[in-house]
């Protein structure tokens, strides 16, 4: 693909998906004016409806929303870029956030120096959890894709049985962290939202991904491995050492997704009855972000808006069903993208021969 | 006269290359009608016009003497013209009837028919001599078959204009001959038969008529029953060719390649190559010679460390490299032209100037600390372009993908030999290329021998094993059945000894 279509396509993707998910509220009878004031109203806080100063934790609890999808996106991509499918996304983020709580709880240390531990103890759990799958194919020949799945269910329970070892374990949950990403600073610019200092976690993340992956020789052994296997091992690469290295990587970035929620968004050790979904969310960031750092920014922030618009659907009496139809629209027609850029040809080329019967002027792109 | 397919003064434009310049291509029915050209002289661009993929910028197409607007490739399915393509396009784990009626299954009240489609398909394979089973499974069959599936595809949508793009490039030899005669008793039932290739061999064989392409542009059409080879590829190529190469006597050195007593398991598990010995020294080129599958893959993936030794040695400049990994192999001084660039030589999504640093990428000049240094891969790949006349769009940053076959192999000859490896491992270096692609490469592998360097080529085509190489080993069934020296061999004692007669090793 060109790069302007890597571009344009999944726009159009996108806008058909909230074509369909607009038609589809008109025939449930309600209006979409609501829906796209509440959409906006749940990103910037400003309801076009009902004109009045813009209420900035709108937009701080979209952030909240939006940043471990952002983080789980990276994993599923950095995976991806080396022809591997990391669906075991969900099962690194609750380990990552275990290993988080275990470590604000358990280890005797205050301070800054506290937070890193507690955050690389995120990513290494993640990486651990990641490890294993990616092990096993490489040694067993055993598919990442069904290890990790499986891993997805042991991850839920075994976080669940971690947490409830803590001291302050509770009623389902621990007490709250000695430590924790809370911010005063960023809660008071954003009207006491719950945005926390994980936006910073989120942003170098984004950086280390995009320098690994486009500037490191590393990543270009991964690239060559995700394009071509046995090229990459003609070429004399450790094909098997690079697929164990960028599953831990990517189960790294799923492990601080559940740092920063565990540590920031909530500040307390939680045990879960099921999982959360930022895994499976990851993989439609990715998808729709090209897997490349900044689409998959921008796209943790369009699945960050879908995702923190449901409430405030449901209190207009809209259902919340719809934001979900949304993403899953724009998942199936970024699927699509080479069709759609087709179908945009047909058409463009058809205006274009318009053109020539005026103009005479000959050639088509 | 009755003409087919009428392509009359064809020029097509694409944003600053005029890919087809004023063509005319005029296939008399019920003949054989052969398109020749280099890769990258315009037989695809016309093809896909024919087969409505491309609109003409100007000029008219006639089918059966009627005008006609090819918009897409379903009018040219109602037009009766079918394409066997270069790379089939086949569901592995269907079968033979299955993949046939793909796209207009058969259905009786609305549940699948496929009996009889299958009867229906046995009878066209009946009728042409096409010796298929409808119930086989194509990952079961052979290359061959799965073509004449593919065949057979065009034949079940009633198409009568097939056209065939580079149809031999797949194929054994047998298979090759077998496909002749298939091609034949098409026309004698009445078909037509474009063939796009550039094998002059072939052209000759079956053709009939032959209309030469050369950078976009119409050259001529020739009877090919009165024109010779030579004729035609200095039509194709616009100057006089050269199918010998010019070399001096060898000066054989030292021994740089040492093979002795190597067992190779196959992909079976069964031994692929059995006690197998040869010495390649430097500045001499060895031929290996052998029918497809006799143990030659095996080999070269030992050699190169694709895949494990069971038993023997390998040396290279006195160093065991028996149980070296394939980086350690590269840098001790192995380079390698692989059998299958698509699958090993190339990343084909990666950039040229990618794909050039591919086995430095992580020291300098192309890598420092840990970071690639972009900057002098672009120079290192701008210079290799230059200096073996690589041809692509967009230079160093043209995705491979988007290049010819012939540059694409010239890129990896041009990367191998410019690491100025001590043993150059040559597989199948001409396979699908034109004569003039074949000229230069053959010309590449003699100037390294005469740089004193050691070269194996390995080849199915007997000719090319001739033409170049000082010696000639012979495999079959994985055992070597003897080396000969080149000027005191000829193809017939080498085709014995490719039927596995054994020769006294001298």
């Amino acid at each position: 693909m060109k790069k302007y279509e890597k571009i344009i396509a999944p726009l159009l993707a996108i806008l058909l998906g909230i074509l369909i998910g607009t038609i589809l509220l008109v025939f449930s009878g309600k209006s979409p004016i609501y829906m796209f004031s509440t959409l906006i109203k749940s990103v910037i806080g400003y309801d076009i409806l009902k004109p009045g100063p813009i209420n900035l934790r709108y937009f701080g609890e979209f952030l909240v929303f939006s940043m471990p999808i952002i983080l789980t996106g990276l994993s599923v991509g950095f995976a991806y870029r080396t022809g591997l499918f990391n669906i075991g996304g969900e099962g690194q983020v609750l380990v990552g956030s275990a290993a988080s709580t275990a470590a604000a709880l358990l280890l005797p240390m205050s301070g800054v120096p506290h937070l890193i531990a507690c955050l690389l103890a995120g990513a290494l759990a993640g990486a651990i959890w990641a490890f294993i799958p990616g092990i096993l194919q490489v040694k067993k020949n055993i598919n990442v894709v069904v290890t990790a799945i499986m891993l997805n269910y042991v991850g839920l329970h075994f976080s669940n049985w971690v947490v409830q070892q803590m001291p302050t374990f509770a009623k389902a949950k621990t007490d709250y962290f000695p430590v924790s990403l809370k911010s005063p600073f960023l809660a008071s610019i954003t009207n006491n939202s719950r945005l926390h200092w994980g936006i910073i976690v989120v942003l170098v993340a984004l950086v280390i991904y995009h320098v690994l992956i486009e500037k490191t020789s590393f990543g270009y052994s991964l690239r060559a491995t995700g394009f071509n296997r046995e090229g990459a091992r003609y070429a004399g690469m450790k094909v098997d050492r690079n697929v164990v290295y960028a599953m831990m990587i990517s189960g790294a970035m799923a492990g601080l997704a559940g740092a920063i929620i565990t540590l920031g968004t909530f500040g307390y050790g939680r045990q879960l009855g099921a999982s959360e979904g930022y895994g499976f969310d990851g993989i439609a960031v990715a998808l729709v972000g090209g897997c490349n750092s900044i689409g998959i920014f921008l796209a943790g922030l369009l699945f960050g808006a879908l995702k923190v618009a449901q409430p405030a659907m449901q209190a207009l009496q809209i259902p919340k069903d719809i934001a979900t139809i949304i993403s899953a629209c724009i998942i199936l027609f970024v699927s699509m993208q080479y069709g759609i850029m087709d179908v945009v040809y047909k058409v463009v080329g058809r205006f274009k021969k318009k053109d020539e019967v005026v103009t005479k002027d000959g050639g088509e792109a | 006269m009755n003409y087919a397919i009428e392509m009359l003064n064809i020029t097509k434009d694409f944003p600053g290359i005029r890919a087809n310049d004023n063509v005319t291509l005029q296939v008399k029915d019920r003949s054989i009608h052969a398109l020749l050209g280099e890769n990258g002289a315009g037989k695809s661009t016309l093809m896909s016009i024919l087969f409505g993929l491309y609109q003409p910028t100007e000029g008219c197409i006639k089918i059966r003497g009627k005008e006609v607007k090819i918009t897409d490739p379903n009018v040219a399915n109602e037009l009766g013209i079918g394409m066997v393509h270069q790379h089939f396009k086949l569901v592995e784990c269907f079968t033979v009837t299955e993949n046939i009626v793909l796209g207009m299954e058969p259905h009786k009240n609305g549940v699948l028919d496929l009996k009889s489609a299958a009867k229906k398909i046995k009878e066209l394979s009946e009728m042409y001599g096409l010796n298929v089973d409808p119930d086989s499974l194509i990952s079961e069959i052979s290359v061959g078959m799965q073509q004449r599936v593919e065949i057979l595809k065009m034949l079940y949508r009633n198409a009568d204009i097939l056209i065939f793009d580079e149809p031999t490039a797949v194929l054994t030899p047998q298979e090759i001959t077998e496909l002749i005669s298939i091609m034949k008793n098409l026309v004698n039932e009445g078909k037509t038969i474009l063939l796009i290739t550039h094998k002059l061999k072939e052209i000759k064989a079956v053709a009939d008529e032959c209309t030469v392409l050369r950078r976009g542009k119409y050259i001529g059409t020739i009877n090919v029953a009165e024109a010779t080879e030579k004729q035609m590829a200095e039509m194709m190529v616009g100057r006089e060719v050269n199918f010998s190469v010019a070399k001096e006597e060898a000066k054989p050195g030292d021994v740089v390649l040492s093979i002795s007593h190597l067992n190779v398991k196959n992909n079976k598990g069964l031994l692929g190559v059995k006690d197998f010995s040869l010495d390649v020294r430097a500045g001499e080129i060895v031929g290996l010679a052998g029918i497809d599958g006799n143990g030659q893959t095996e080999l070269v993936h030992a050699l190169t460390g694709l895949c494990k030794i069971e038993s023997g040695t390998v040396t290279l400049n006195g160093n065991d490299i028996t149980n070296y990994s394939i980086k350690k192999r590269i840098e001790e001084g192995l380079g390698h032209i692989p059998e299958d660039r698509h699958k090993h030589g190339l990343v084909l999504d990666f950039t040229l100037e990618e794909n050039f640093a591919i086995h430095a990428y992580n020291v300098e000049p192309f890598a420092k600390n840990g970071f690639l240094n972009k900057a002098e891969i672009t120079k290192n790949a701008e210079r290799l372009i230059e200096q073996f006349d690589v041809r692509s769009g967009q230079g160093a940053k043209t995705i491979t993908r988007s290049m010819s076959g012939g540059n694409q192999q010239k890129a990896i000859i041009a990367r191998e030999i410019d690491r100025s490896p001590e043993l150059l491992l040559v597989v199948q270096p001409t396979r699908g290329l034109d004569v003039g692609a074949i000229e230069y490469i053959h010309k590449r592998i003699v100037e390294e021998r005469d740089k004193n360097k050691a070269v194996l080529l390995v080849s199915l085509e007997l000719d090319e094993i001739l033409n170049l190489s000082d010696r000639v080993a012979v495999i079959f069934n994985g055992e070597l059945t003897g080396v000969v020296d080149r000027k005191n061999t000829d193809e017939n004692e080498l085709g014995l000894m490719m039927a596995g007669s054994k020769k006294e090793v001298n």
